[in-house]
C-alpha cells in the first residue's frame, strides 16, 4: 500500500474548519498507512469492528518500540480510558458507582434543575448584549460549572485548572512528524498537579461527605477497598478534563451548525421535542471527538490490510459518522434522522462514560439558546478553531444578537 | 397471483397478538400497506413484553400489567383480543375463530407463539400453589404468591425461565429448590461445559439444585393446596409454591387440518417466512414469524431452526411483513444471527449464534472464577456461537466472526490481561434434546452436530 500523508493533512491546522473532504478521501482508501507508520481507518463498519475487537488495546504501553514515545514509567498513573481489562473494568466500575446505574441511577437526572439554573444564569448574563462569544460566554462556562458541581470542585478554582487542562489536552493531540516529548512531559506534569489538587480536595471530605463524586470516591464502602490515592488522582483528572473539554465542543458545534442551517433552527424552535434527536445528529454530524487511537496486540486484518502488532491505528470517528455505506445522505444535517447509531461517543467497552451527562447538558443548553439564535448571525464563518485535531471545535464563536433577544 | 399493486391492499389477518404480531402489524403500515388488517389474540390484553415477567415482575419491581409493548405507530388494526383462532381454511382463505366468526384474508401471518408446557397430570397441576410462567396473568399471580413469603418454592426445570425464577426467589430471600432432569441448569441452551458454571452460580446463591432427577408427583393436602413433591431419587421436597418451567409448546393445534407443515417443532417456512404445506411446497399467501416458526438458516447448514428469542420475533416479523407486501426479487430473507440474553443471580448472560450447534467450546476472554467470560463455540473448526457472562460489550466482535465463518478456535491475544486458553478447547457437551424435560431454547431439526447423522425425532 502506498504511504499516505492524509494524517498530516488532517492534523494541519489549515484544514481544521473542514476536514470532511479528507475523511471522504480516507473512506475511499479504506485503510491508509501514514508516513509516520500509523494507520488511519475511516469506514463506519471497520471502526465499529475494531472497537469491538478484543485484540486492540487502549494501553499505549503496547506500542511497538519505534512508536512508544515517552518511557512507560513517565506516564503513570493511567486513567481507565488508557487501560485494558481487567484494570479498566475495575477502575471504570468504581468510577461508575457514584455516577450511574445500578448504584446511582438518579444522579444525572437529579442534576437537571441545577444545569437549567446554571444555564439560565449564563443566558441572563447575555441580556442586552449584541455581541457574544458563544465559547467564552456560554459553551465553556456551562460544562465547567456542571462538572465542578458534580465532582465537588470549587468553581472559583477554574482558572487554576484551566492551564492544567489545556496542557493535558495538548499532550493528547496527534501531530505527526513533531517531537511529542515536550508536550507529553508538560501534560504529565499538569496531570500530576491536577491529580494532587483533586486528591487534596477529596481528602478534605473523608468522613465528611457532601453529595459530590469526590466525596463518594473517598467514602466508598466498597469491600474491595475502592480507589487508591493514585487511582483517585487519575480518575478525577480524567473526569474533570473529559467532563468539560468535550461538552464545550458539542454545544459550540451545535450552535454553529444551527446557525448554518436556519431552516432547521426555526423548526427546532417550534418543535422542541425534536431536540434529543437533534443532539444525536450533532454527535454524528459534528462530533467533539474526531480521532481515537488503538494498538493491535497481534496482527489485525482490516478491510484487506494487515496492521502489524504494536503499530498505532487511528479510528477516525468523524469519518465513520459520514460514511454513506451506513448513513443515508450523510453530509446532510437532519435533526429528524432515525437509525442514527453514530460514533460520537465511541463504542465497545470504552464507550463514553459521561455520555448521559453530555446529552442532558447539550439538550438543556440548546433549548435555552434557541430563542436567541433565531435572530443571531455569525460574525465569522468559519470561526477560529482550537488547535486540537482530536478534540475539534471552535476556539471562539462570535455571533451578533438582535438588540432585544428576549422578544419572541 | 396478485400483482404488486394489489399487495398493498388487504385484507391481511395476523393470528397472534404478541411481540411478533404487533411488530408485523406496525411494519406492514410502515411499508405502505393500506388495506384492512385484523389481529387475533387469545389473551384479552393488548400486546405486552415477556422478558420482564420472570425478572422485574417477580422481584416486585414492576406490576405485571405494566409491561405493555410500546407501539411505534398505530397499526390501525381491527384487534380481536380474547378470542382464539380455531382453524384455517387455506382454500377458502378464512381464519376460523372460537366465537364462530371467520375472517377472510388475502394474506395471513401466523404468529401464535408458544405456551408453557403444562404439568402432565391435570389433577396435580390444579393444586393451589402450582404455577406456570408464560403470560402476564401467570406472572401477576406468581408474583403475588412470592410476595406473601412462601417458605420454599420448587422450580421444575432449569432452563432460562426456571433459572430466572429461582434467581428472583433468592433475591427475595425465599428458599428455593430447582429440579432439573438434565445434568445442569441451562444445559439445553449452552451445553454441558457452561452449564457446570451455571450450576456453580446457582449453588453459590443458595439454590438447592437437584440435577439428574425428575419430579414424579406433586402432592397436595386435603384442601387442595400444594405441599410438596416426590422426586425420582426417592426424596421429597416440602414447598408451598411450585413453578412448572419445563419449556414451551408451540401453538400449532389450530392448524391441524390446514394442510400446512405444522408440528411440535412449529410451522416450517422458507427463508422468506412463507409457510410450507405438508408436501413441502411453499405457499404464497401464508407467512410465519416468531416462536412458532421454524426456518432454514445458512449459517447452520440450512437446518430448520426454532428460536424462542425476543430479537428473532422482531426481526422475523419485519421480514415477513416486508415480504407479504412485496413480490419477486424485492423479497428479503430472514438471516438474522440468533441473539438472546438472560439476567440471573447477578450476572448478565448474552448469546449470539447457536451454542448447541457446536462440538467444542473455549473460554476466549475472562475466566470462570471471575464470573466474567466469553465462551466461544465451534463446530468442525469454525465459530458458530459465543456466550458472554458480564462481558456483553464484546459480543458484536464474535457475531462478526460467526457471520464470517471464522476458524475455531479464535486466535489468541485478547486485551484483557488473561492468557488465552484456546489450545484447550473442550467438548461443548451438547445434550440430546430428547433427554431434557424442558426444550432447549433453540431447536435444530435433523441431527445434533456432535452426533453427526443422528436423526432427532420430535418428542411426544
Amino acid at each position: 500500500m502506498a504511504v499516505d500523508t492524509l494524517l498530516e493533512r488532517i492534523t494541519d491546522y489549515a484544514n481544521r474548519p473542514d476536514p470532511y473532504p479528507l475523511y471522504a478521501e480516507l473512506r475511499e482508501a479504506g485503510v491508509a498507512r501514514q508516513t509516520d507508520g500509523s494507520y488511519l481507518v475511516g469506514g463506519y463498519y471497520d471502526i465499529v469492528a475494531l472497537f469491538h475487537n478484543p485484540r486492540l488495546s487502549s494501553d499505549r504501553r503496547n506500542r511497538a518500540g519505534t512508536y512508544s514515545g515517552l518511557p512507560a514509567d513517565e506516564e503513570e498513573p493511567r486513567p481507565f480510558i488508557r487501560l485494558d481489562d481487567p484494570e479498566h473494568r475495575r477502575l471504570r466500575s468504581l468510577a461508575t458507582r457514584p455516577f450511574g446505574p445500578p448504584h446511582s441511577p438518579g444522579r444525572i437526572d437529579a442534576m437537571r434543575d441545577e444545569i437549567t439554573r446554571i444555564t439560565d444564569e449564563l443566558i441572563e448574563s447575555l441580556q442586552g448584549r449584541t455581541r457574544v462569544d458563544v465559547v467564552d460566554d456560554f459553551a465553556y462556562p456551562l460544562p465547567v460549572s456542571v462538572i465542578c458541581r458534580l465532582l465537588g470542585v470549587p468553581r472559583e478554582d477554574e482558572p487554576t485548572f484551566r492551564e492544567w487542562s489545556n496542557a493535558i489536552i495538548d499532550s493528547g493531540d496527534i501531530r505527526p512528524g513533531e517531537d511529542l516529548g515536550t508536550s507529553q512531559r508538560a501534560g504529565n506534569q499538569a496531570r500530576a498537579q491536577m491529580g494532587r489538587y483533586l486528591v487534596d480536595l477529596a481528602e478534605q471530605r473523608r468522613g465528611r461527605p457532601g453529595d459530590d463524586m469526590l466525596s463518594a470516591f473517598v467514602n466508598d464502602p466498597d469491600p474491595s477497598g475502592g480507589l487508591t490515592r493514585e487511582e483517585l488522582a487519575a480518575t478525577a483528572v480524567l473526569l474533570l478534563v473529559a467532563g468539560h473539554e468535550t461538552t464545550v465542543n458539542l454545544i459550540t458545534n451545535g450552535v454553529l451548525t444551527l446557525l448554518r442551517h436556519p431552516d432547521q433552527l426555526a423548526r427546532l424552535r417550534h418543535e422542541p421535542d425534536l431536540l434529543p434527536g437533534a443532539v444525536e445528529e450533532l454527535l454524528r454530524y459534528e462530533p467533539p471527538v474526531h480521532l481515537l487511537e488503538r494498538i493491535p496486540l497481534t496482527h489485525v486484518d482490516v478491510a484487506g490490510t494487515t496492521i502489524p502488532k504494536g503499530v498505532p491505528v487511528l479510528l477516525v470517528l468523524a469519518s465513520g459518522n459520514r460514511d454513506p455505506k451506513r448513513f443515508r445522505d450523510p453530509d446532510r444535517f437532519d435533526p429528524t434522522r432515525r437509525d442514527n447509531q453514530h460514533l460520537g461517543f465511541g463504542s465497545g467497552i470504552h464507550i463514553c462514560y459521561g455520555a448521559p451527562l453530555a446529552r442532558v447538558e447539550a439538550q438543556i443548553a440548546l433549548v435555552a439558546l434557541l430563542p436567541h439564535l433565531t435572530t443571531a448571525t455569525l460574525v465569522e464563518d468559519p470561526p477560529p478553531y482550537r488547535n486540537s485535531a482530536v478534540l475539534r471545535g471552535p476556539r471562539h464563536l462570535p455571533i451578533e444578537l438582535a438588540p432585544s433577544p428576549q422578544t419572541r | 397471483m396478485p400483482g404488486p399493486g394489489d399487495l398493498r391492499e388487504g385484507p391481511i389477518v395476523i393470528v397472534g397478538a404478541s411481540l411478533a404480531g404487533l411488530r408485523a402489524a406496525e411494519a406492514l403500515r410502515e411499508r405502505g400497506f393500506t388495506g384492512s388488517l385484523a389481529v387475533v389474540g387469545d389473551e384479552p390484553h393488548p400486546p405486552y413484553d415477556r422478558p420482564p415477567l420472570s425478572k422485574q415482575v417477580l422481584l416486585g419491581m414492576s406490576a405485571a400489567d405494566t409491561t405493555g409493548l410500546p407501539m411505534r405507530r398505530d397499526p390501525d388494526a381491527d384487534w380481536r383480543l380474547g378470542v382464539r383462532a380455531t382453524g384455517l381454511d387455506p382454500v377458502g382463505r378464512q381464519v376460523l375463530l372460537a366465537d364462530g366468526e371467520s375472517l377472510p384474508y388475502d394474506r395471513l401471518l401466523i404468529a401464535t407463539g408458544t405456551r408453557a408446557r403444562p404439568w402432565p397430570r391435570p389433577e396435580q397441576a390444579a393444586l393451589d400453589g402450582v404455577f406456570t410462567l408464560r403470560t402476564r396473568d401467570d406472572a401477576g399471580c406468581l408474583a403475588e404468591r412470592l410476595a406473601a413469603g412462601p417458605r420454599r418454592v420448587l422450580v421444575i426445570g432449569a432452563g432460562f425461565t426456571g433459572s430466572e425464577i429461582a434467581s428472583a426467589c433468592r433475591e427475595r430471600g425465599i428458599e428455593v429448590t430447582v429440579a432439573e432432569r438434565g445434568t445442569a441448569p441451562l444445559v439445553g441452551a449452552l451445553g454441558g461445559t457452561l452449564a457446570r458454571f451455571a450450576a456453580g452460580l446457582q449453588r453459590a446463591h443458595g439454590v438447592d439444585l437437584r440435577c439428574g432427577v425428575t419430579v414424579t408427583a406433586l402432592c397436595g393436602n386435603d384442601g387442595g393446596r400444594f405441599t410438596g413433591a416426590d422426586l425420582s431419587d426417592g426424596s421429597h421436597i416440602d414447598a408451598d409454591v411450585c413453578v412448572i418451567a419445563m419449556g414451551a409448546v408451540r401453538n400449532v393445534e389450530w392448524l391441524a387440518d390446514s394442510g400446512l407443515a405444522a408440528g411440535p417443532h412449529g410451522v416450517a417456512c422458507d427463508a422468506g417466512c412463507r409457510a410450507f404445506d405438508m408436501y413441502g411446497i411453499v405457499t404464497d399467501d401464508v407467512f410465519v414469524a416468531g416462536d412458532v416458526s421454524r426456518f432454514p438458516h445458512p449459517l447452520f447448514d440450512y437446518q430448520m431452526l426454532s428460536l424462542e428469542h425476543w430479537g428473532n420475533a422482531v426481526a422475523q416479523a419485519e421480514v415477513a411483513a416486508h415480504n407479504m407486501i412485496s413480490s419477486g426479487p424485492p423479497r428479503r430473507p430472514h438471516l438474522a444471527v440468533p441473539v438472546f440474553w438472560s439476567s440471573q443471580f447477578g450476572v448478565n448472560i448474552k448469546s449470539v449464534g447457536v451454542p448447541t450447534y457446536s462440538d467444542q467450546v473455549v473460554i476466549a476472554q475472562g475466566s470462570l472464577s471471575e464470573r466474567r467470560l466469553v465462551a466461544v463455540y465451534g463446530y468442525r473448526g469454525r465459530i458458530t456461537a459465543a456466550v458472554t457472562v458480564n462481558m456483553a460489550k464484546w459480543l458484536e466482535y464474535y457475531q462478526g466472526l460467526i457471520e464470517a465463518a471464522a476458524p475455531f478456535p479464535p486466535a489468541p491475544g485478547a486485551a484483557d490481561g488473561h492468557p488465552l486458553v484456546t489450545e484447550f478447547a473442550l467438548p461443548s457437551d451438547v445434550p440430546d434434546p430428547r433427554g431434557l424435560s424442558h426444550g432447549p431454547t433453540v431447536a435444530l431439526t435433523g441431527h445434533l452436530p456432535d452426533r453427526r447423522l443422528t436423526v432427532v425425532r420430535a418428542a411426544g
